[in-house]
């Protein structure tokens, strides 16, 4: 692979500025989903006690992507929130597919392999049974 | 305190955490662990998970302002990447394995040794060393504005910086933070890049690692909704206003101020920790 060339450096920093853009929509969107789901949540039980003394885990629906999806039809406030959560943790992942596909735009044909590795591992933690 | 008032004092602290994480590059992980712990007595792994729901908002949240900025390096920052993540795995694997109690004296440490990182930070080096060929080929270099010129760095000790990214990914997925002081290592003090660079690109790589325990944490049961509601909003918040701070602020004058607050909370994690209070 080539060294940098200027060219090149230059189409390097328009991907991360595409990037840096692309995260930017996630984080709000994710924000605000998690924002609904913490009126939602306050208003139904901001009158409860919390209770996140000891830990017995949380509730089985919200511990895979299926569950978490499935309580959306029915406007589970907690729900709401998990899937605004899922939305945040999917911009990094988001940003290295973009990865894998600026570097091979750019020729760059090893980095494109470096983030395919990335994305790999994260799946790997996604879809793994613990 | 019922739900409401606690979600309330939450936010504030996350606003705090999150601003102080920002402006410092270490993430707002290192305030929100011991300060759910220690002041909202929430169990250590409710914490590490609310913690790295924040973690990801922090770098993905700053990561728009700083890449306008010009200063993290994409290449440098992925190809780390691979090490972080694997080691992310591994400390999210380990999580289980290990009780509360050793979590938070290992977190203590973590913290201290952020603190004295901040204190003895960078000096000035040398200019004239020589190139790292391993660094040319893998095009681990890049430019970086100085006086309104690009200067040229390539990175060093390429073997060593990838040993220390390892660890701090298990840190991170071992402690629910993003290591930023740990990546900061790897990359000012092995690969000898610019401090701001450095930095940047330590944010950029904090989300992709905190990703990789995600999956983890989320099928454990770690990730509670309506706790980490409040945390990720706040942090989200103050890491913004962070991240502008950053750009304008002195870093020197930032670290010491930020460095008796974790070395504060660290000395206050080993303690709970080795008495069994977590």
């Amino acid at each position: 692979m080539a060294a940098g060339s200027d060219p090149e450096l230059r189409s390097g920093h328009g991907l991360e500025m595409a990037m840096g853009r692309m995260l930017q929509v996630g984080v709000t969107v994710a924000a605000l989903v998690v924002l609904a789901g913490g009126i939602l949540y306050l208003h139904q039980l901001g009158s409860a006690q919390p209770d996140y003394q000891r830990f017995h885990g949380a509730p089985a629906a919200l511990e895979s992507v299926h569950g978490i999806v499935g309580g959306l039809s029915h406007f589970d406030p907690q729900s709401v929130i998990a899937f605004g959560i899922l939305l945040l943790i999917a911009t990094p992942i988001c940003r290295v597919i973009f990865g894998v596909v600026g570097f091979a735009l750019l020729r760059d044909r090893f980095y494109a392999g470096v983030s395919l590795l990335v994305l790999v591992i994260l799946l790997f933690s996604f879809f793994s049974k613990r | 305190m019922n739900n409401l008032y606690f979600s309330a004092a939450l936010f504030g602290t996350s606003i705090l955490a999150g601003f102080l994480g920002a402006m410092t590059g270490l993430g707002g992980g290192v305030v929100i662990v011991p300060a759910l712990c220690l002041l909202f007595r929430v169990d250590v792994h409710y914490a590490l998970g609310a913690s790295l729901v924040s973690v990801i908002a922090t770098s993905s949240g700053a990561a728009a302002a700083y890449v306008r900025e010009g200063f993290s390096n994409i290449r440098i920052g992925m190809f780390l990447e691979v090490a972080t993540t694997l080691g992310a795995l591994l400390g999210a694997y380990l999580t289980a394995m290990v009780s509360g109690n050793w979590i938070g004296v290992i977190f203590g440490v973590v913290l201290l040794y952020s603190a004295w990182t901040s204190v003895h930070g960078h000096e000035a080096r040398p200019a004239d060393h020589p190139v790292d060929p391993l660094a040319l080929r893998l095009n681990l270099r890049g430019t970086y504005p100085v006086d309104g010129r690009q200067d040229e760095y390539v990175a060093e000790h390429v073997p060593a910086a990838v040993g220390i990214m390892f660890g701090a990914g298990t840190l991170s997925g071992l402690l629910g933070i993003g290591s930023g002081a740990v990546k900061v290592l790897a990359m000012d003090q092995a690969m000898r890049l610019p401090f701001k660079v450095s930095t940047t690109t330590s944010n950029f790589m904090i989300g992709v690692t905190a990703a990789a325990s995600a999956g983890i944490y989320l099928s454990r049961g770690y990730i509670l909704p309506a706790l980490a509601m409040p945390v990720m909003l706040g942090v989200l918040v103050g890491s913004l206003v962070g991240s502008r701070v950053l750009t304008v602020a002195r870093v020197k004058t930032i670290r010491l101020a930020f460095v008796l607050v974790i070395a504060a909370l660290g000395i206050e994690m080993i303690f709970n920790g080795a008495t069994g209070r977590l």
